[in-house]
């Protein structure tokens, strides 16, 4: 570790990976009631498992976003950071509102938790992944907010890399699109048409430029190729990530009420939108084919291939398979999206947040040369394991979706109704749950790769 | 390819493309904005449809229904329940609706369940005038068929 203020990312870290292993929970339950409607019912409904599950994700991936920011941008500003004191506060700040928030979901009916923190005066609640109360949301504008001085002071104090610009900007662009959460007017048209600013520019904008600037710094590290060469990538890679993602919005706007030049100008850009993850994954192994260093942390690698292709296959090759109209017309609101976005999320964020995690933990935890070997072999497990497991609740959703939309969906007369769709797709739906168990295993693993001590460790401690 | 690009010519196109796209996207934007009034039938918004969204967000309808295809998955989609449950026609689907909130969650073993939102007569109403409203929207004739 190069700068003593990098150890804040530590909490950062460890917190996101135990809000992860809440997410796999909830997961699970919900695959679980995909097959018996019963389970864990009136307790806790799907509509509350599915919030949890969706939350959790995109809290611990903004965790992960801010561990990798407060590792990685005074590393590359050559300067200590501005603030660790603000860092910690905003650590404390977003933990606390981010565990009541949950808990709020989990222990009072959602109506309840909208009159008692008075959406009413000011809706924002009980739309899909923006269901925290308004008073969550403002907390979270004002923890970004500090968070985005804290590293922007660093980096106006220190040396300004083509990494650090790009990762800050990426995380203002994260800032101030999420600032459309707070729109919600009652015309529902409008309610959606600015919703997708959130959540369309979040994950298939901003959030790729952080993804690119994480796997940018990762990769100079790990393989000591000339910086130079990776900057280029990364302005193209995040080049046409935007010029194909902004108006690729379009391909949500097929259905909801906005005109039908929609459908070409969405259909036409985000068929482009796979091309940088397809760049991302070439360069990914170009730079590695090209390295000039072998550190002993040879784990860390692993996942940045594996980030860099598991997001190309989710993002890129399952977002293609249902972008284009005439085909969403048949797909749109299916298994076929939960496909999808299983694999896209997985393989772009939480796949990068675990690239950097499987970097910089180990030098935060003073392991400078890496974990042992006997960690990183059950971290490699761990690696497949996972890797494997949500290729296979993606094939499994994919099979599902593709039966869905062979009985509901195609027949234009005597189609099968959704519930009685849904009761035949079970024998489906048992598959994707055994690859469910598996990914949790992975978790697992995952997990106690951080506790292994290696032979070495005692001696050189 | 990438030997004849230079670090400032990818710059350039970086800055250049995303500035030009996200600026051709507020264009859209506007656009959209001026085209919509015709296709969502804004002027029918009532108290009522106001208080039905209000219905519908409370209860994290969308948590477990899609509506125009987005939301969950776990329940049926809800933009042409009005057509599917209710013939098109209001007072039909208002019975039907008020009954099946009532009688919710079903006790068919296994079957997914609903909650009991103990919703009050004004809301049920609410939320139908809502999902008719909603079913109006033009949404280029989506969904394929009337199952959603």
């Amino acid at each position: 570790m190069k700068y003593e203020s990098q150890q804040v990312a530590k909490p950062y870290f460890i917190f996101a990976l135990a809000l992860f292993a809440g997410q796999i929970i909830f997961g699970l339950l919900m695959g679980m009631q995909y097959i018996d409607g019963d389970t864990l019912f009136p307790y806790i409904p799907f509509n509350v498992a599915r919030m949890v599950h969706t939350n959790l994700l995109i809290v611990w991936l903004l965790f992960g976003f801010m561990g990798a920011a407060f590792y990685l941008i005074p590393e590359e500003a050559e300067t200590e950071l501005y603030s660790p004191k603000l860092a910690m506060i905003t650590f404390w700040v977003f933990a606390a509102a981010g565990v009541a928030t949950i808990l709020g979901y989990l222990l009072v009916p959602y109506a309840e938790l909208a009159h008692l923190t008075r959406n009413a005066l000011w809706p924002t609640m009980g739309r899909e992944f923006l269901e925290q109360p308004t008073i969550t949301k403002l907390g979270i504008v004002v923890v970004v907010l500090a968070f985005i001085f804290n590293i922007g002071m660093t980096v106006l104090r220190g040396r300004k890399t083509v990494i650090n610009l790009i990762l800050i900007t990426g995380l203002i662009g994260l800032a101030v699109f999420f600032l459309f959460a707070f729109y919600n007017p009652t015309n529902l048209v409008l309610d959606k048409f600015f919703w997708w600013w959130v959540v369309h520019l979040w994950v298939e904008g901003v959030w790729e430029l952080i993804m690119g600037a994480i796997l940018a710094f990762v990769l100079v590290k790990i393989t000591g190729v000339d910086r130079e060469y990776i900057e280029k990538w990364l302005y193209l890679i995040i080049a046409l990530a935007l010029i194909s993602g902004l108006v690729g919005m379009g391909h949500h706007y097929y259905w909801i009420g906005p005109p039908e030049y929609w459908l070409w100008l969405g259909s036409f850009f985000s068929a482009l939108e796979p091309i940088p993850f397809f760049m991302m994954m070439l360069y990914a192994f170009d730079v590695i084919r090209k390295r000039r260093i072998n550190p002993n942390n040879r784990i860390a690698t692993t996942w940045a291939l594996g980030t860099a292709t598991m997001a190309f296959l989710g993002a890129g090759v399952w977002g293609f398979l249902h972008t284009l109209a005439p085909v969403n017309y048949y797909t749109h609101g299916t298994q076929i999206t939960a496909a999808h976005g299983h694999l896209a999320f997985f393989g772009a964020y939480a796949m990068i947040v675990m690239t950097i995690i499987s970097y910089a933990m180990p030098i935060l935890r003073g392991r400078e040369d890496g974990n042992p070997p006997e960690a990183q072999k059950v971290e490699r497990i761990a690696f497949w394991l996972m890797c494997i497991s949500m290729f296979g609740i993606t094939l499994a959703l994919t099979a599902a979706g593709v039966w869905q939309v062979a009985l509901q969906r195609i027949p234009e007369t005597g189609a099968t109704g959704f519930i009685d769709t849904q009761t035949q797709i079970i024998p489906v739906y048992w598959i994707r749950l055994v690859f469910g168990v598996m990914f949790a295993m992975g978790v697992v693993a995952y997990f106690a790769s951080f506790f292994i001590a290696g032979k070495s460790d005692s001696k050189t401690a | 390819m990438s030997e004849r690009i230079t670090k400032s010519m990818a710059r350039n196109i970086y800055f250049g493309g995303s500035l030009f796209f996200f600026l051709f996207l507020v264009g859209l934007t506007v656009d959209t904005m001026s085209q919509l009034p015709e296709r969502d039938n804004r002027d029918q918004i009532t108290e009522s449809v106001a208080l039905g969204k209000e219905v519908w967000e409370h209860n994290n309808c969308i948590g477990c229904h899609s509506l125009m295809g987005e939301g969950a998955y776990y329940a049926p989609e809800l933009a042409n329940v009005f057509n599917r449950r209710g013939n098109s026609d209001e007072k039909t689907f208002k019975q039907y609706l008020s009954i099946w909130m009532s009688i919710q969650p079903l006790q068919n073993p296994g079957r997914r369940k609903m909650p009991q939102f103990n919703l009050t007569e004004e809301e049920v109403n609410g939320l139908a005038d809502f999902l008719i409203w909603t079913s109006r929207i033009d949404d280029n004739d989506w969904p394929p068929n009337i199952e959603g």
